[in-house]
């Protein structure tokens, strides 16, 4: 007798216990009185690639504590409604990200009291339905008939289809920042092919480029350039080969010998080209040997390794370590500083730049290496980019410090509008 | 037969026009120059185009243009790879064989690349497995990996540690303004993520107290040093670095900057 008691207590504190069961004392509305949904609208999600449809519509006023959504699919052929998901009242939209593009689909909403069984496809067999007014129930006999839960007049949606979009609308206000820097940057460089004279300040590291290739040809030893370790399609290691074009020709003006080992098999196809390309572009093809440019090894710290054994069998006078670098910064440029060579590095990797700062006579800090390029070269049009690239980075300063204000004074407008997905 | 869009697109972008554009430049130099720009602009802005348009054909991520380029680079990627052996293997047997300064290196480079090499494939082509065999047993390659391989990996990562103390000794010499401010956070940081305080009054129970407050109070300060002034600099450092990325994306992009083809302006 006890332990029936017992588990009589325990049944009931189990059933209090499952979220959305039904609560001793909370009257379940009848069928006839659950609300209908209005504006029910089902629609492709916009600015997506297909494969989902949205679905919207407004809670009747009213809605009784514990009521939910029931929303209910029925495709070609054989228009089987399939419960997707009942979803809490407030909602208002649904997302169904299950869908063929090539399908049509029907889509059904209604509500359901606390405590009712989502209802299931097996029983629930469906004409193809022809209007989208509230109806009684458009399910056949099965669920209508005799309903185990209470279930509201369900409202039927027009047929769907999702299909991909020709512009992700999420993403609006990235682009347009994108058109606006690409604007100011391309403006910067008609600017200057006009002739127009450009302020671009001083960058110590990169006029030590040649001061250090100088001293090397000085002391008669080799320069070793090292690209980082990652491939050419991180853009730290495409502006490493810039910077890699220029030093490849003063090693050629100057001839001096170069040394340029590589981690990255597609990275040293690309700067065995750009040297190749360097001597050439100066005139002494003849002081370009295949070897200068070598591969060692795909093993980050087997590279690290070969390279920081050269760097103290060989005494390079200048190393230059500008890239994409992880843990073998700090091992390569204090092989290198224990050596005593001149020592330009740079990269844009905020974790590394440290370990740098701390071993190298000259660092390129983040947007230094990207503007590198333009920097050696001293060509109006590319010093025009940099130009763009400063008025930018201005207005975009301009544009926190706003939202800060804006921010702290209570309007959250900016934080918004900069909000990206 | 389906026949995708992107697909199509991508064979006539990145299969026929550098075919195309290696035979005209066998007639005209010039063609050599400018087929790399255009290929160089194709790839750069079928990424960019499908961050915005999310049509299927450019953006799917089976079927699409932008990650079926990424798919491309990998087998690419696959190619260079042989001719970065072959290059280790000429580069090492020419300085063996010439006896160039430290040429033992190269002996031993080409040693452990073949016989490591030879096992792995045999290990393949046998069936036997490259690393483990069918009983579970490891195979000679993984023997070699195992006890040699990876020991020598872990010599070199950490000899990070030697070199990292090196370093700080260097960079926190107080110098001037700028190293003493840098001495003071990172002594200042250090202390407030290890219990020194704790550590060096266990002889004295009665100020253990103070010292958990203390420790306390540096890990407050230490949050802060790290999360205020370093992430407010490591901030700035990132947003400048971002737009010289995009800046310089535009001018490769474009065939404006040329130096990574090894090409001035005009040419």
């Amino acid at each position: 007798m006890r332990f029936a008691a017992a588990l009589v207590l325990f049944a009931l504190c189990h059933a209090a216990a499952i979220p959305g069961a039904a609560q001793p004392g909370t009257p379940i509305p009848p069928a006839g009185d659950l609300p209908v949904p209005t504006a029910f609208l089902a629609k492709d999600r916009p600015g997506d690639g297909g494969k989902a449809v949205l679905l919207t519509w407004k809670d009747p006023a009213g809605v009784p504590a514990g009521v939910s959504f029931e929303v209910r699919r029925s495709e070609p052929p054989a228009y089987e409604w399939t419960t997707l998901s009942t979803v809490p009242a407030g909602t208002e939209r649904y997302v169904d990200a299950t869908t063929d593009d090539a399908k049509v689909y029907r889509y059904e909403l209604r509500a359901v009291a606390a405590g009712a069984e989502p209802s299931t496809a097996a029983s629930d067999t469906a004409t193809a339905p022809t209007d989208t007014t509230a109806a009684a129930d458009t399910t056949a006999a099965g669920a209508t008939a005799t309903p185990a839960t209470p279930t509201g007049p369900a409202v039927v949606s027009d047929p769907v289809r999702s299909h991909d979009n020709w512009f992700r609308s999420e993403r609006t206000n990235s682009f347009i920042a994108a058109v606006l820097f690409t604007a100011l940057v391309l403006g910067s460089i008609q600017m200057a092919r006009s002739g127009k004279p450009l302020f671009i300040r001083r960058i110590a590291g990169l006029n030590a480029v040649d001061e250090a290739i100088g001293r090397a040809t000085e002391l008669g030893r080799k320069v070793i350039y090292v690209p980082g370790i990652q491939s050419v399609s991180d853009i730290q290691t495409i502006a490493s080969l810039a910077i890699l074009g220029h030093v490849a020709r003063a090693s050629a003006r100057y001839g001096t010998d170069l040394d340029c080992p590589n981690r990255d098999p597609f990275t040293f196809v690309s700067a065995r080209e750009t040297v190749r390309a360097a001597y050439l572009a100066e005139g002494r093809p003849d002081l370009f040997r295949e070897e200068m440019v070598n591969y060692v090894t795909y093993d980050q710290f087997a590279y690290t390794a070969a390279v920081s054994g050269r760097m103290v069998r060989e005494r390079p006078a200048a190393n230059f370590l500008i890239g994409h670098f992880f843990a073998e910064s700090l091992i390569l440029a204090e092989t290198g500083q224990s050596t005593g060579a001149i020592q330009i590095a740079g990269t844009a990797d905020p974790s590394q730049l440290p370990f740098f700062v701390a071993a190298c006579d000259y660092t390129l800090i983040g947007e230094e290496l990207y503007a590198a390029g333009a920097y050696l070269s001293r060509e109006p049009v590319l010093l025009g980019s940099i130009r763009g690239q400063d008025i930018g980075k201005a207005l975009l300063l301009l544009f926190g410090l706003v939202g800060i204000v804006a921010a702290t004074l209570g309007n959250n407008w900016f934080a918004t509008v900069l909000r990206t997905q | 037969m389906n026949i995708q869009p992107g697909i199509v697109i991508l064979w006539i972008f990145f299969g026929v026009l550098p075919i195309v554009g290696f035979l005209l430049g066998l007639r005209a130099p010039a063609m050599r120059r400018q087929v790399p720009l255009v290929l160089a602009f194709l790839a750069g802005i079928i990424p960019i185009l499908s961050i915005y348009i999310p049509k299927v054909f450019l953006a799917d991520p089976d079927i699409g243009m932008s990650p079926r380029l990424d798919k491309y680079l990998i087998i690419v990627a696959g190619f260079a790879l042989p001719l970065g052996i072959v290059n280790v293997i000429q580069n090492s047997s020419r300085r063996a064989a010439r006896r160039e300064k430290g040429w033992p290196y190269s002996v031993v480079l080409l040693f452990g690349l073949f016989v490591t090499g030879a096992l792995g494939i045999y290990g393949a082509v046998t069936g036997e497995g490259i690393g483990f065999r069918q009983d579970g047993t490891s195979t000679p390659f993984k023997w070699i990996e195992d006890n040699a391989f990876r020991p020598l990996q872990a010599t070199i990562f950490a000899l990070l540690a030697v070199f990292m103390a090196s370093a700080a000794f260097r960079a926190f010499r107080a110098r001037n303004t700028e190293a003493t401010i840098l001495l003071i956070a990172g002594v200042l940081v250090m202390m407030g993520r290890v219990p020194l305080l704790e550590f060096l009054t266990a002889p004295f129970p009665g100020l253990q107290p103070a010292a958990a407050q203390g420790s306390r109070t540096l890990g407050l300060l230490t949050e802060w040093i790290m999360n205020v002034p370093n992430s407010a600099a490591q901030a700035g450092i990132i947003i400048g670095a971002a737009l010289g990325a995009a800046a310089m994306a535009i001018r490769v992009i474009l065939g404006i900057e040329r130096s990574y083809l090894g090409l001035e302006k005009g040419e």
